[in-house]
């Protein structure tokens, strides 16, 4: 079994500052986790070290059950998959995926019975006789992935293994990963800079900032109960608008926040110790606005076009609104908007979020989006 | 050239089209042509006067040996009259043996200062560099005093050591540089594999290396080739002469037999056109294509 439990963990190059401080997770048997983040936010480092090739500076990492904080890469029964693949460019296919296994002492038959069981899931077994040299790209990661099946890990580590594949190639890989994870029941930790790639793949999302975790959870938790404007802003497309304001009431149908030019908005969250006056961010994605005027608990928001993107079965519609906040908004791809038209737009209070002053989220009540919540109230 | 090639657009313009124009093209080619006579000039006096006789010699050094001046004679003394197989075998031995040393040491050296952090790296570095700097025969004295200590004097032994100490420097050098090229990435795989760092240097860092491995042998097997001094210094005896010193010997105070003279050195010059010839094939090729993307 390969249970991952990273228990305050920490990285430091000067021994002073750290890079990743006082890490918590819990990784299950089978689950595909996805560490995702900004440049520079420590998830590849966090990778680096679960496979040993990074030093631990405190806490502890173990596999399985296993303490393995001083265990060289080889005896944590991890394989790797690098971004640039690393494949040995002077051997061929069928060697670069048997040099491990030589070097652990197998003997010949079953290394090249796991190299034929491998070849034959990626479907690589015409070219094992290649060089890295004569492949193309997809064909190279897919050789990079069995040269990690062969060693038949208990944990697969994934560093961002798509990102050098054109966009067409990067969606099948994509698929392609989803089903090997199925077939092979692996444990699988996955860092990729690309939210789509993290929302599709990933049991779990570890969204990474400034060497934290921000927040672990499902796909749609992360999306519907964001913990933090960090988390807000990162999982999903177009980003979340946020507009500042001051709440000023609060109740039990909510809080009510102006963002500006007079404009009350009412958001659907638990008030939890947020007074009127506080100063408070509002979240609002814009998936969530609708072009009308708004019908039953709707509010209205209304502002001017700016700026038009036409992604065919949508358009994104950048505005500023009457108080001057600018807002992106997920419209019908159908309608057509002109630059500098005013449009009415409305939005429900369940639709909103908000986030104190530290850029920590009050609860949503019903988080469910817009549809399931429509639903709910039919 | 097909016509239907022709037929289309011309072929884009190479680097020195586009630079000096279609008559630059001819100028640089001049260039380099005139640059070749000179530098075989030399060789081929050597190879057309090898075979003259000594009158021929000075009577046409220029002149093509005709049927009347062709003979061998310097051939043949060179090769029945002298030891000039065993010098030949010394100069190899010592040649290869520096090689092997040069090449198998230096690319540890580089290895160790380009892949691991660790106090006095810096330090060492700057020390290799003093060695291209500083040539080795300003320590002529203390080596020749060291070389007696060692009781190490007419040996080839002596000389092999020399010439790895000369040729190490620019070794480490080179290579180093080309090792920092290999993606990191490629040395964390074969650790993810379970390999140890000595089986990562030679399995997988050499292989790659050849290219430089290859730059580093040109480099360093000419000048010991073609070295008079320390041969003459350490290894004088006639048992471990090497062939530029055992050339000597045909050179008098008051007579010098030119037929000889000529005649060992053009056949001194074919291990070398050999050895480069092997090498220069590593030299153009590159091997990282297709490692990463």
């Amino acid at each position: 079994m390969a249970h991952v439990s990273i228990d305050n963990l920490r990285k430091s190059y000067d021994g002073r500052s750290d890079v990743l401080a006082g890490l918590n997770l819990d990784i299950r048997d089978g689950e595909f986790c996805v560490l995702v983040g900004p440049s520079g936010c420590g998830k590849s480092t966090l990778l680096r070290m679960l496979c040993g090739l990074e030093e631990i500076s405190g806490g502890q990492l173990s596999i399985g059950g296993q303490v393995v904080n001083h265990l060289p890469p080889a005896e944590r029964g991890i394989a790797m998959v690098f971004q640039s693949y690393a494949l040995y460019p002077h051997m061929n296919v069928y060697k670069n995926m048997a040099f491990g296994l030589k070097v652990a002492g197998s003997s010949k038959s079953e290394i090249d019975e796991r190299i034929r069981h491998a070849a034959a899931i990626l479907k690589i077994d015409h070219l094992l006789q290649r060089l890295p040299r004569e492949l193309s790209g997809g064909q190279r990661q897919r050789v990079a992935i069995g040269r990690a099946i062969v060693r038949k890990p208990r944990l697969f580590l994934f560093d961002e293994p798509l990102s050098n594949l054109d966009a067409a190639l990067r969606v099948q890989t994509r698929l392609e990963i989803a089903k090997l994870h199925r077939q092979l029941a692996a444990t699988i930790v996955y860092v990729t800079h690309d939210q789509v790639e993290a929302m599709t793949l990933g049991d779990k999302i570890v969204v990474m900032h400034e060497g934290r975790i921000q927040q672990a959870g499902s796909p749609l938790e992360l999306y519907q109960q964001p913990q933090n404007l960090f988390v807000a802003g990162f999982i999903g497309s177009p980003k979340m608008n946020f507009m500042k304001g001051v709440v000023t009431r609060v109740d039990g149908s909510g809080v009510q926040v102006e963002i500006g030019g007079g404009l009350r908005l009412l958001a659907d969250v638990d008030a939890g110790g947020t007074q009127v006056g506080d100063a408070v961010t509002l979240g609002l994605r814009a998936e969530q606005i609708r072009e009308d005027a708004g019908v039953g608990e709707g509010q209205v928001l209304q502002g001017v076009v700016n700026l038009v993107e036409h992604l065919g079965e949508a358009n994104f519609l950048y505005l500023t609104l009457q108080g001057g906040q600018d807002i992106v908004v997920r419209g019908d791809g159908n309608r057509s908007v002109e630059i500098g038209q005013p449009l009415t737009l409305s939005a429900d209070s369940h639709a909103f979020h908000v986030f104190d002053a530290d850029g920590l989220a009050l609860r949503r009540r019903t988080p469910g989006n817009l549809q399931s919540a429509r639903r709910q109230a039919a | 050239m097909t016509v239907s090639a022709t037929a289309r657009a011309p072929a884009a313009p190479t680097l020195v089209q586009r630079s000096f124009g279609q008559a630059g093209h001819l100028w640089v080619h001049a260039v380099l042509c005139l640059y070749a006579v000179i530098a075989l000039f030399p060789i081929a006096l050597i190879l057309i006067n090898s075979l003259k006789t000594r009158n021929a010699i000075f009577e046409g050094p220029m002149a093509l040996p005709t049927a009347e001046t062709l003979t061998f004679s310097g051939f043949q003394k060179v090769l029945s009259g002298t030891h000039f197989l065993l010098y030949f075998g010394n100069s190899l031995v010592v040649t290869v043996g520096a090689l092997v040393l040069i090449v198998l040491f230096g690319a540890m050296a580089a290895w160790a200062l380009s892949e691991y952090r660790f106090p006095g790296n810096r330090l060492i570095n700057f020390f290799v560099a003093i060695g291209i700097m500083i040539p080795i025969r300003l320590g002529t004295v203390s080596i020749l005093q060291l070389v007696v200590a060692l009781d190490l004097i007419n040996t080839r032994t002596a000389l092999i050591l020399v010439y790895t100490a000369q040729g190490l420097p620019l070794a480490v050098m080179i290579l180093s540089e080309f090792m920092r090229q290999i993606p990191g990435e490629l040395k964390d795989a074969a650790r993810c594999d379970g390999v140890g760092e000595i089986t990562i240097f030679f399995r997988v860092i050499l292989p790659l290396l050849r290219p430089a491995i290859a730059t580093v042998a040109v480099f360093t097997m000419i000048p010991a080739w073609n070295d008079l001094w320390f041969p003459l210094i350490l290894a004088p005896g006639e048992d471990t002469r090497t062939v530029t010193l055992g050339v000597q010997q045909f050179i008098g105070q008051y007579a010098t037999d030119w037929n000889s003279v000529l005649a060992a050195l053009s056949m001194a010059v074919i291990p070398v056109l050999l050895l480069y010839m092997a090498f220069s094939r590593q030299l153009i090729r590159g091997l990282t294509s297709g490692a990463v993307k």
